[in-house]
């Protein structure tokens, strides 16, 4: 066979990228899940909200990306803050199932709001001068956007464990997702944690929101596709453990990009495919715990 | 926790004769529906899109199974029907069994597959492979990817039942609904719905019991799958196309949504629904994307105040079973 390497490294990029935005979306909603027993339907509403809100800060209040980094998982988180204090939290104690639907609803609503003001096609977010341009890198041309997305996610994924699994918050958090009660007997105010957690599960669907911006334009219904995606990576690797989260996302995001070199045709489904795969062979998933 | 469906459904012979008069009344209106200068078109897409919902219900209401993907059903059962149609040229009842036949299929396979995980990741997997059929579809030639199949014949049914009547065919639409209907009201008042909800309840009790509760499961994901296949092959008769609208996810919820309107769990609810929200979408037609907006924000009222759905709340008020 014979192999364009230019090609597939190439598509391997694309792949790595993509794999960067399901580990950070698959992230979010694991830990959102520990906390609150609720799978976020809304999460690719709000990952397109990351994408908005950089726009905003560009076309009307004239705030570049690096700062848009920082302020637009900021906003949404707050908005996600919102949400969890009106809404969510008069869940606790029904069937997680009302979780899905309630937030599938929510994700109607700002998917529909933002399609009636911008309709369905793109806008244009231009690339930060800073990291415009390539390298040659012998074997293959790398824009240094698409590089810098890959290790800025996986730097802030790595950021992310670290702070669920070896930090004192992260322990407190781990010990609410174990047993909520006992930990508010130790005195620890659990119901604010909870807020805080789908804060921060939000914020890291913004934050890949505006990574995602300068690449794929900024549309409406960016997150529309990508979210079932994002559950079936959810249902590969299971959402028992925060490593198991990214490792899966950036490796499917890869097997992705091979795809789409090896058989363009299977590109949209491969994912799917690998899902009802270890379905049938390791039904609890690749990292383990059933819920 | 409580169950995902608060309709609590009183048994005995009280709860059966409330149910027949309902189902009567039921019955009596949408005979006399076509005389009193409704559009039939509405109400015939109505009758489809009830049916689907009482599929949809039997998992969610009696089973505790989220289906977030019975459109891949619908879309299925009506592309096979319109192919079988308008390129085979089979004939109308031919053309729903091959539909009706080829949902049950993917029943079987996308059953076994969504079966082996429970509640929440149960509606995360038939997202997912509704997901898959539908790029499957998007990509398969016969399908005619964007464009769907259009113009399909509706042909003489058995022969000398004219379809292209329109009161003709309204009649045949009922009368598949009606048949649909009573056989999931026999399913779920029948012994095997008695474990069904007994699963719905407590799955690890019902295993204890010895009931493999699995085939059950199974057994009632293949049932409502073919169930809203054939509400897919009828609405090919009314709308005389396929495409991809059906088997997209918006449709799987829009499903979800009509049940959830209606009322999880209750017999009548589904049928509601799915009128309410058909005529919701007739008449906001001129809104554009705010439809979505609204639907949005049903499910989210319903959830957070109206769980029981309107039958639920009728039934609950006059302490019957509906």
């Amino acid at each position: 066979m014979d192999i364009n390497l230019q090609a597939l490294f190439a598509q391997l990029l694309v792949g790595l990228i993509n794999g960067s935005f399901y580990a950070l979306l698959s992230l979010g909603l694991a830990v959102i899940f520990g906390m609150l027993n609720i799978i976020n339907f809304a999460h690719g509403a709000l990952y397109m909200m990351g994408a908005f809100c950089a726009y905003f800060l560009l076309n009307v209040l004239g705030i570049g990306y690096w700062y848009a980094l920082i302020i637009a998982p900021i906003v949404v988180g707050l908005f996600g803050i919102l949400l969890e204090r009106t809404m969510l939290q008069w869940l606790s104690g029904l069937d997680h199932l009302y979780g899905l639907l309630l937030t599938f609803g929510l994700g109607l609503i700002i998917q529909g709001v933002f399609q009636n003001y911008f309709g369905s096609s793109g806008l244009p977010y231009a690339i930060p001068e800073e990291l415009r341009g390539g390298i040659n890198l012998g074997f293959m041309f790398l824009p240094v956007y698409r590089g810098w997305v890959v290790v800025f996610s996986l730097a802030v994924c790595l950021l992310t464990w670290f702070l669920i699994e070896r930090t004192q918050l992260g322990a407190y958090l781990r010990a609410a997702t174990e047993n909520p009660t006992l930990v508010r007997a130790f005195g620890i105010n659990v119901p604010r944690m909870i807020t805080l957690t789908y804060g921060l599960g939000v914020g890291l669907a913004a934050l890949a929101g505006v990574l995602s911006a300068p690449i794929n334009q900024v549309r409406p219904l960016m997150g529309a596709d990508l979210i079932i995606v994002v559950f079936a990576v959810v249902v590969i690797g299971g959402m028992g453990s925060i490593m198991g989260s990214i490792i899966t996302g950036f490796a499917l995001g890869i097997i992705e990009g091979l795809t789409k070199y090896f058989y363009p045709e299977a590109s949209n489904t491969v994912v799917f495919v690998l899902m009802v795969l270890v379905l049938l062979i390791k039904p609890a998933g690749l990292t383990g715990r059933t819920a | 926790m409580t169950s995902i469906t608060e309709n609590a459904m009183p048994v005995g012979r009280r709860a059966i004769r409330d149910e027949m008069i309902a189902f009567g009344i039921m019955t009596a209106v949408l005979m006399a529906l076509p005389f009193t200068g409704v559009y039939p078109f509405f109400v015939m897409q109505g009758l489809c899109f009830a049916l689907l919902a009482c599929a949809f219900n039997l998992l969610i209401g009696y089973g505790g199974l989220l289906s977030f993907g019975h459109a891949m059903f619908l879309g299925t059962a009506g592309y096979v029907t319109g192919h079988a149609l308008k390129v085979w040229g089979l004939p109308p009842e031919l053309g729903i069994i091959a539909g009706t036949a080829a949902a049950a299929a993917l029943g079987v396979l996308t059953g076994l597959i969504a079966i082996r995980r429970q509640g929440i990741y149960f509606a995360m997997i038939t997202l997912a492979l509704a997901q898959l059929m539908y790029f499957v579809y998007l990509q398969a030639p016969f399908t005619h990817g964007e464009d769907g199949i259009q113009g399909i014949p509706q042909g003489h049914l058995f022969g000398f039942i004219n379809l292209s009547n329109p009161t003709t065919l309204y009649f045949v639409v009922l009368a598949g609904f009606l048949f649909g209907f009573l056989i999931i009201y026999r399913a779920i008042n029948s012994p095997f719905g008695e474990v069904l909800k007994a699963i719905r309840e407590n799955e690890p009790r019902a295993i204890s019991l010895g009931y493999r509760t699995d085939h059950y499961k199974l057994l009632a994901f293949v049932l409502s799958a073919t169930l809203a296949g054939f509400a897919g092959s009828l609405k090919v008769f009314v709308a005389q196309n396929a495409s991809l609208t059906d088997v997209h996810w918006t449709m799987s919820g829009e499903i979800v949504l009509m049940t959830l309107v209606g009322g999880l769990g209750t017999v009548f609810g589904p049928v509601v629904g799915a009128f309410v929200i058909i005529a919701m979408q007739q008449y906001l037609a001129g809104f554009g994307q705010w439809v979505t907006v609204i639907q949005g924000a049903i499910f989210v009222i319903c959830v957070l105040t109206f769980r029981r759905g309107v039958v639920g709340e009728i039934a609950h008020y006059f302490k019957r079973s509906l």
